[in-house]
């Protein structure tokens, strides 16, 4: 039988890393992240790998580039004053294409800002970060045993693409402690090895740098990372769907608000209202795909998010603003409960009805 | 069928143990839990609180609006958290170190002096366990066996420590039914 734990959200993700064969670790300690370097530090040496504390941020992401050129698997862990400073690590990353794992675990912002759960980093997840045209594949997990099958899922990914891949989740997740079966995950497709660098005897020395000599060059290697994104876009959407069959209004929330949005569904269906979730789980590539049944058959759509309205510009997208997307927002380390983004839903409907009855 | 219990008190008062013991219980009769601790910038001798969820199927969200019971330790916690039980549920007050003046009348309040129960055992550090006992009956998903087999597991490394946990829950169970 499965093994099953009982452990710290944070915890969780440095479980899933060991198990994925992450050797190497580098990272800075900042709150609510400092579980993850904490929990690797105490059992990832005593399975053949190595946690280093970098000097700082920036010292912590360009080891991981240097790692990751070698081939090892490789992860850091930080929360967002920290994973800004990492951005321009990212940049190079990803034009190196380096596969590598970034965990970012959400505190409320901008600025020093606090400790409590926000999503307030999704514009710098999803949309580059850095500076120049990339994309990292970001995956949201809602709870600990996601976590745990995301983070593994991470590395898989951040191989198959030669791509960063991040771990986008929030204080509350990673401090709750919730049981997780440990999965064994079966062993991952070796990919193509011909580009890193561990030593060039006996055959053509490789070079893994991201500067165009030329503009004909520089346009040459925009046009392959584009068709690379594209590829991902077009196989890796992923999301969850909760009640929406026969749904008239629709939540879009992701993470945290994501699970809580789901007491709100069924809160909502015991008073006869057809409210359903569509929980992206791949915030990059957004799952646009998940919207096209719906276009044409729902009324409204609400996002739940823990900002000033990030996602809700990518779902305007993907239905082509042809549906009204409200949104509902916590900010500054506070949750919402199911009772209150139900409140307002049932107000959005009073005033749909209305609008309706007057037409 | 589900338990959001609610635990505050003292830094130092055994408030994270507390929802600890609750967890492992819920852990080892397999049910679903989320433990939840207050964190953020805290300090010595501050409050602290968390949180412990339990249900016999998946938990949605894991933000407790009203909680079916709460734990105080202390009367800044019953200030803060006595509005936080649903009506109808349980409040376990330690009413050596939380004199209430106005209560409510919608919910089930047990006021049990729990460190001077636990004085009497020579222990103050106990008076949280005295409260767990206390609220024990009112649970829907564990009883005294499932702790105790939680508080095995959760003393593995201070075995002397057993005895006088166990003995304090029972110590708040029997306050419960002679009172």
């Amino acid at each position: 039988m499965e093994e099953k734990v009982l452990l710290k959200g944070n915890e969780i993700i440095g479980e899933a890393a060991i198990r994925s064969g992450c050797k190497l670790f580098f990272g800075y300690p900042i709150t609510p992240s400092t579980e993850v370097i904490e929990y690797l530090s105490a059992n990832l040496p005593g399975q053949g790998g190595t946690v280093l504390q970098a000097e700082d941020e920036i010292g912590a992401i360009n080891m991981c580039y240097g790692a990751a050129c070698t081939g090892s698997r490789v992860m850091t862990a930080s929360s967002s004053p920290g994973v800004s400073l990492k951005q321009e690590g990212l940049s190079y990353s990803a034009a190196v294409e380096l596969p590598m794992v970034i965990v970012n675990v959400n505190r409320c912002g901008p600025g020093l800002g606090g400790l409590g759960p926000a999503q307030s980093d999704y514009f710098q997840s999803v949309k580059g970060g850095g500076h120049g045209d990339y994309h990292l594949i970001v995956l949201a997990p809602s709870k600990a045993q996601e976590l745990y099958d995301y983070t593994m899922q991470a590395f898989d990914l951040a191989d198959q693409y030669r791509n960063p891949v991040m771990v986008l989740t929030d204080g509350y997740l990673g401090q709750t402690m919730e049981p997780v079966v440990l999965k064994e995950r079966p062993p991952a497709q070796e990919w193509d090895r011909s580009w890193i660098v561990d030593g060039a005897e006996g055959r053509e020395k490789r070079i893994l740098a991201s500067y165009s000599l030329t503009n004909e060059i520089g346009e040459a290697n925009n046009l392959y990372w584009e068709a690379k994104y594209k590829e991902i876009q077009k196989k890796e959407q992923q999301w969850e769907e909760f009640h929406t069959e026969d749904a008239d209004y629709l939540i879009v929330s992701y993470g945290t608000t994501g699970r809580i949005s789901k007491s709100t569904v069924l809160n909502a269906r015991k008073k006869g209202i057809k409210l359903g979730l569509i929980r992206p789980i791949t915030l990059w590539p957004f799952p646009v795909n998940a919207f096209k049944p719906f276009l044409g058959k729902i009324k409204g759509i609400v996002t739940v998010e823990l900002n000033t309205g990030q996602m809700i510009e990518d779902v305007k997208l993907a239905v082509n603003c042809g549906v009204p997307v409200e949104l509902y927002r916590r900010q500054g380390g506070m949750l919402p409960t199911e009772t209150e983004i139900l409140e307002y839903i049932e107000e959005m409907i009073m005033k749909t009805d209305a609008k309706e009855v007057q037409a | 069928m589900m338990d959001k219990v609610i635990m505050a008190g003292f830094g130092g008062q055994g408030v994270m143990f507390l929802g600890k013991v609750l967890a492992y219980a819920g852990m080892n009769t397999d049910l679903e839990l989320c433990w939840i601790p207050s964190y953020g910038p805290e300090m010595r001798g501050g409050t602290a609180n968390c949180s412990v969820i339990l249900a016999d199927g998946e938990i949605y969200s894991h933000v407790i609006d009203q909680a079916d019971a709460a734990i105080v330790l202390n009367k800044p916690a019953y200030d803060k958290f006595s509005s936080r039980v649903k009506p109808g549920g349980v409040l376990i007050v330690n009413a050596s170190l939380a004199k209430i003046e106005k209560e409510r009348d919608d919910i089930t309040i047990v006021k049990i002096p729990a460190t001077e129960i636990a004085n009497e055992m020579g222990n103050p550090a106990i008076a949280n366990m005295v409260c767990l006992g206390a609220l024990l009956p009112s649970m829907n998903l564990i009883d005294y066996s499932t702790i105790e087999k939680a508080m095995d597991k959760l003393t593995s490394k201070r075995p002397q420590l057993l005895e006088s946990n166990l003995t304090a829950i029972k110590k708040g169970m029997d306050f419960v039914a002679s009172n």
